[in-house]
This record gives structure tokens, sequence and C-alpha cells, in this order.
């Protein structure tokens, strides 16, 4: 049976892992290859960087990493952040990312997404919703959510699916940082529209908030940063718990 | 030291397939000019792109020809992904195409009410490769018993010879082939590169490989 993914996320800026990853046995905490490694051992099903600063300047840097990792861990690599163009995509790719992520330029070139979804297939191409509650309903937010679309964050979904790309890393940006668990309706609403997989992402504190975001929320994969981070809880316990609870997971 | 060769149609990046063969023991160059593959002592097809612009870059390469000429001679052979559906005699991927005839079989998009039925395409993650009780496991393959393989595809192989079909998987109730072949040659439809230990296991036991 097809496993639920459990995804770390990592922050990068100028190729180093930023905002506070804690290994205990780790020696330097910044060192992508080594944070890849830790999460390898623990068994995690793929892992995602994104890109903080994407700033012009840092791009080799970035291309640079991704293909250190690359040849350290053999599992699937996402890379998101300052994604603008199909050369963009294709440099990632090179350098060794199975997946890229494409956020706020989806919104100003929706077309992108298709170029990009037919160009390297759709299973390449990743679309980063940030949604926010406004109203009744979402609404997609750019820039660190602080950028309001005016666009309705479930139909942008279902038309990122329908123009081909392959997951939706869906984040709810009132959840994100709380620790209260993952914006379940959000989550639902979202995976009942596309037939693109979708990564719940944003607001995980505890092993169940996992275990929701998969059951209530329908997600395909559920990603996390602070909490594998900073040591709260292992990939493999988190592998476990689900387990226990009847999730189909990797042990 | 023995060589491996592994197939570049210019398709996009053979690095993690490269490297993982590289860190289960082989000497990995990627070879572009059909002429030097006679010089391998094993070839691996990796899958990336459509089938068809994989089909169309063999053949204006002739290295659909010299494939075929070292498959014939014995070669060891490891397809991968889109190198394991491009063995097949067609693919419907996009419309009608002639494939390699390797293994006799055809391609196929997963059914069409799948994702109707909460069943997502591409078929995304980890999933299981099932061996029949009733035959041997395949050497190749053995590492992976009781493991999970990484997968993403919307197209999957159905061999005509059921004795090709060397392991099996199914994504929601539609069975089809994780890895065929016969002879000298296997193809798997996972990434093995992308496996973590099981699929680097695997990549190692396909480098030990005698047929």
């Amino acid at each position: 049976m097809l496993s639920k993914r459990i995804i770390p996320c990592l922050d990068v800026a100028h190729g180093r892992v930023v905002k506070g990853v804690q290994f205990v046995d780790i020696i330097d905490a910044g060192d992508p290859v080594e944070a890849a490694i830790k999460y390898d051992e623990q068994g995690a099903d793929e892992l995602t960087f994104l890109d903080i600063r994407a700033s012009h300047e840092s791009r080799d840097t970035l291309y640079h990493m991704v293909t250190e990792v690359a040849e350290h861990v053999f599992m699937p690599l996402t890379v998101g952040g300052g994604v603008k163009a199909l050369s963009d995509i294709e440099n990632l790719l090179h350098a060794g990312a199975d997946k890229v992520s494409i956020n706020t330029a989806a919104i100003f070139t929706p077309e992108l997404v298709k170029e990009a979804a037919e160009r390297f297939g759709s299973s390449t191409i990743v679309v980063a919703v940030d949604a926010k509650s406004v109203d009744n309903h979402w609404e997609c937010f750019t820039h660190g959510g602080r950028k309001p679309t005016g666009i309705n964050a479930v139909d942008w979904a279902k038309r990122m699916s329908d123009y081909g790309a392959g997951e939706i890393l869906l984040t709810s940006m009132d959840a994100d940082g709380t620790k209260n668990g993952y914006d379940i309706p959000l989550t639902r609403a979202v995976s009942a529209a596309v037939t693109a997989n979708v990564i719940a992402s944003g607001g995980v504190g505890t092993l169940e908030h996992l275990a929701d975001g998969l059951t209530e929320g329908k997600a395909d994969a559920v990603l996390a940063a602070s909490i594998f981070h900073f040591g709260t809880f292992t990939i493999a316990e988190s592998k476990a718990y689900l387990a226990k609870k009847g999730i189909p997971v990797r042990l | 030291m023995k060589r491996t060769g592994l197939i570049n149609y210019g398709m996009g990046n053979l690095h993690s397939v490269a490297k993982a063969l590289e860190k289960t023991g082989g000497q990995v160059e990627l070879v572009s000019d059909a002429d030097a593959l006679k010089t391998y002592d094993r070839i691996v097809l990796p899958g990336v792109g459509a089938f068809r612009d994989c089909a169309t870059a063999l053949k204006e390469t002739g290295m659909d020809v010299a494939l075929k000429e070292r498959l014939a001679a014995g070669t060891p052979f490891l397809g991968i992904c889109l190198g394991m559906q491009i063995l097949m005699d067609v693919s419907y991927e996009f419309g009608r195409y002639p494939g390699l005839g390797i293994v006799s079989g055809t391609v196929k998009h997963f059914p069409e009410d799948h994702p109707e039925r909460g069943f997502k395409i591409p078929h995304m993650g980890w999933n299981d490769v099932i061996f029949s009780s009733q035959r041997e496991t395949h050497p190749v393959l053995a590492p992976l018993a009781g493991q999970q393989v990484y997968y993403v595809h919307s197209y999957c192989c159905t061999p005509v010879n059921p004795e090709h079909l060397l392991a099996a998987c199914s994504y929601g109730d539609h069975p089809f082939a994780a890895a065929i072949g016969h002879d000298n040659v296997v193809a798997v439809q996972f990434h093995p590169e992308k496996s973590q230990r099981a699929g680097l296991a695997m990549l190692e036991s396909f480098q030990q490989w005698k047929p």
C-alpha cells in the first residue's frame, strides 16, 4: 500500500541551514549535508529545502548545496524559493533536485506552471500555496504571508493542479508557527478539490497533528520543520506513532 | 576494474543515478556515443522525460541498435522507470509510440477513474515490491524483500509473458509491474537511486549480478 510521507523541511540561506537546527550530536548545525544525513538516518521519506533569501547572487551557492546534498543522501529532494523562470527550474533539476517548488512566480505568471509541467513532467513540479483565512474563505498570500492577492486558495490550488502541478505544498499562514496543528478544514478542502498530491504544512506541534493532517485533512504527505529541527520528535518516533494509529507509513 | 555505462540520451540529470551506482561499487561513465556502448561491462538506462522523446533520442543516436546488440551479447542490463517502459513494444503516452520490444508488452496510463476514486496521479511515494511465492526471487531484487521503494509515474508496464513479471506493486486496486526482465535484462518501475538503503542494496546486487 502507498505510504503516507513524512517530510522534514529545512530553511536555507546562502547555502546554509538557518532557523536553529539543533541535533544534539551534529558538529555544525548549519551544514545542509549533515542535516540531510541526519534525517536520512531517521527514515525521512523526502527532504524539502526552501531558500528563504533567494537572492539572485546566492543562486549558485544554492545549486552547489543541492548537488552536495544529492551526493550524500539517496531520497527525493524538493527545492524551492525564488523560482521565477523555466531556467531556474532547469538549473535546480540539473543540480540534483528531483522536484522544484514554485510559489510567488506562479501567482504572477500561472502559465509558468503549465509550461514547466509540460517540459519537465508533472512529478517534478510542486506549487506552494500560502493560504490565510479571510472572511469565510481562504485567500492566497505571497511574500511569506504579508501580501494578499485576492485569489481564492482552493480555486487556485485546483487551477495549479489542472495546469499540471504534481503536488500542492499547502501552508496555512494562520496555523504556521502556532504549534496548534494544521488548518484541517483548509487541508481537507484542497485535498478534495485537486487531483495533485497534497502536502500539509504549517502548525505542527504534536504527533497527533501529523495524524490529523493525514486522516482528517486527507493529505498525502505531511511537512514539518520545528518539531524535527528542535528534536521534539524524531522522524522514527513520528512514524511509529502513525503506524500505531493504523496510518500506512514506511518503517 | 569493471565499468558500468550509464546511457545519456540528453534528457536531464543523471547525477543521482551515477552517484548511487558509484556509491555501490561501480566505476560509472556516461555514454552518449552508441559505438562506445560495447566497451562497458554493465549497462544502465535511466528514466527521464517523456516516452516519445526518449525513443526518438535513442533512435537518432543509434543507441537503440547498439543496446539491442549488447543485450543479445549477454551484457547485464538495468532499466529504471522510463528506462523500463522503453523496453516494451508500445506505449500509449500522449499517442502511440513503438518502444524497443526487448520485453514484449504495453505501457498504459493508470485507469482514468483513479483520481475520481481518490487515488492521485502520478503514483508518487513509497510503495511495496511484491514477489510471487511461486517462483524464486530474482537475485538483483532479493534485497528488496519486505522493503518499500520510491515510485513516481503515471504510466505502467504490462508484460505479455507472465514469466517476465519479476515483481508487482498495487496502487489503489490496480496491480502493475514493479520489475520485469529475462536473461540478462532486469528493469524496475521505481527509483532505486531515490530509495535510500533498500535502493542502494539493489544497485549493489545489480553490480555483482552474473546472469
